[in-house]
């Protein structure tokens, strides 16, 4: 279940149908990537698993490391206590994450769909904490169009301004797939001044359908990330 | 005259025993400030080391007894006394070693390794309302008993009383740690049901070691 040249993520849960809900979730936005869910108890009662957290860190491990994500307190105890019983090469590969279960378990994931290594998996998850969010969503927070494009005509570099087509705007799916797109290119590039890498920030710019996205690369090479973003924001993500 | 391997199946066998008599007493504590299911997990957790103690190979020592314990509750119980008493057995394995009997120093020595084990695993401190209330106590009171002299059985006397009377003192206390800390001041009045425990499984200990001495 491994994928291999993936980092995989297990979500770690006191109720099997939180965790296996975890994983449906992230799974729409990451496809391929190794998923695990590790929720209640051996006969499926509330509570955590040792044996199955176990399992789970090795269902998940492609050889590239596993981000884990728990809920309440035993949870983490529980996953602290597997990590003890791997052997040193594997538990240095394995991290648990202080984050939102939902929101860091959805970063994490398409990250690591993406094909990022362990420590910027773990960095997606982590930057859904909170702070980060609002930092990143802040400088484009209640900005309506008019207000955004002067700035972005004004700034250095190279700007694609498209209008959002889809029914649904820039949802948490087509939202992923933007990030993953950006994520293949080396250049920093902005939808309207949020870091196109960052699936949250993206996700907290609540664009709808017909808002203006100014999709932004100050970086002399970014010219074709751009127009990559660009091309697939006008074609609507492939939905109506 | 020290603690071998019989104490050390006694010990389980008992401990099994009065976790599962105190079983609705350890959930009603625990329901009052927890989740409800510190006396139910305890109890299968114990009650599934009972068959393997069958299973231990001739010339097994005390320390395998306790690494059996530790690896049967992580696998079993699954709150969060899972890995935290799976932990505190799997230390007090490893400073038990290979000894085929524990003297009063090394009884004290197991003591203070399972605490340690829970202090790392679990990040609580003296007076955050958990089972370290009673194991703390329950360390120093052996370390005092086993420097002046005092037999195996004599240091697990102390370290239980001293258990049991800092179980009962975490009563007044505000949980800082656990579930019960999303109570806040409404965690104070109830004892910790994991101090309780903690209390109960010395107590055992200590009369199995007194039954020993006995022998």
């Amino acid at each position: 279940m491994a994928t291999p040249e993936k980092v995989g993520v297990l979500f770690v849960s006191h109720s099997a149908a939180i965790a296996a809900g975890l994983v449906e979730l992230a799974r729409q936005m990451a496809p391929t990537a190794a998923l695990v869910a590790a929720g209640g108890t051996d006969d499926g009662r509330i509570g955590t698993s040792f044996d199955l957290v176990t399992a789970g860190i090795a269902e998940a491990d492609s050889g590239r490391g596993v981000v884990v994500l728990c809920d309440l307190g035993s949870a983490i105890l529980t996953a602290e206590t597997a990590l003890d019983f791997l052997d040193d090469e594997v538990r240095e590969r394995v991290r648990i994450v202080d984050a939102p279960l939902v929101e860091g378990g959805v970063a994490a994931a398409v990250a690591a769909e993406a094909g990022d290594p362990l420590d910027v998996v773990v960095a997606a998850a982590e930057s859904a904490r909170g702070p980060a969010i609002a930092a990143s969503a802040g400088a484009t927070t209640g900005a309506a169009p008019a207000d955004v494009a002067p700035t972005a005509a004004a700034a250095p570099g190279y700007t694609r301004s498209i209008r959002l087509v889809n029914s649904d705007g820039l949802h948490a799916r087509p939202a992923a797939e933007l990030v993953k797109l950006a994520s293949t290119f080396p250049q920093k590039v902005t939808v309207n001044g949020t870091d196109a890498k960052s699936l949250l920030g993206i996700m907290s710019l609540g664009l709808t359908k017909g808002a203006q996205v100014d999709i932004t690369s100050r970086d002399l090479s970014g010219r074709e990330a751009v127009d990559a973003l660009a091309a697939l924001a006008e074609s609507g993500f492939g939905e109506a | 005259m020290g603690l071998d391997i019989t104490w050390a199946v006694d010990w389980v066998r008992r401990s099994a025993q009065v976790i599962s008599e105190h079983r609705v007493e350890l959930i009603t504590l625990d329901r009052e400030i927890g989740d409800g299911d510190h006396g139910e997990n305890m109890d299968r957790g114990f009650q599934a080391v009972l068959p393997k103690l069958d299973d231990l190979a001739a010339g097994s020592t005390p320390g395998d007894v306790l690494k059996l314990v530790a690896t049967t509750l992580i696998s079993t119980v699954g709150g969060a006394a899972g890995p935290l008493y799976g932990t505190a057995y799997l230390k007090a394995a490893a400073a038990a070693g290979s000894a085929v009997s524990l003297d009063g120093p090394a009884i004290a020595a197991i003591l203070t390794a399972a605490r340690d084990g829970v202090v790392a695993r679990g990040k609580a401190e003296t007076g955050d309302k958990t089972m370290i209330d009673a194991l703390t106590p329950a360390v120093d009171a052996a370390d005092a008993a086993a420097a002046a002299g005092v037999d195996a059985a004599g240091v697990f006397a102390a370290a239980a009383d001293a258990a049991e009377a800092g179980a009962l003192a975490t009563e007044p206390l505000v949980a800082r740690k656990g579930r019960a800390s999303y109570l806040g001041e409404r965690s104070a009045g109830h004892r910790d049901p994991g101090a309780e425990s903690s209390a109960l499984l010395l107590r055992a200990a200590a009369d199995a070691a007194a039954a020993s001495a006995g022998a």
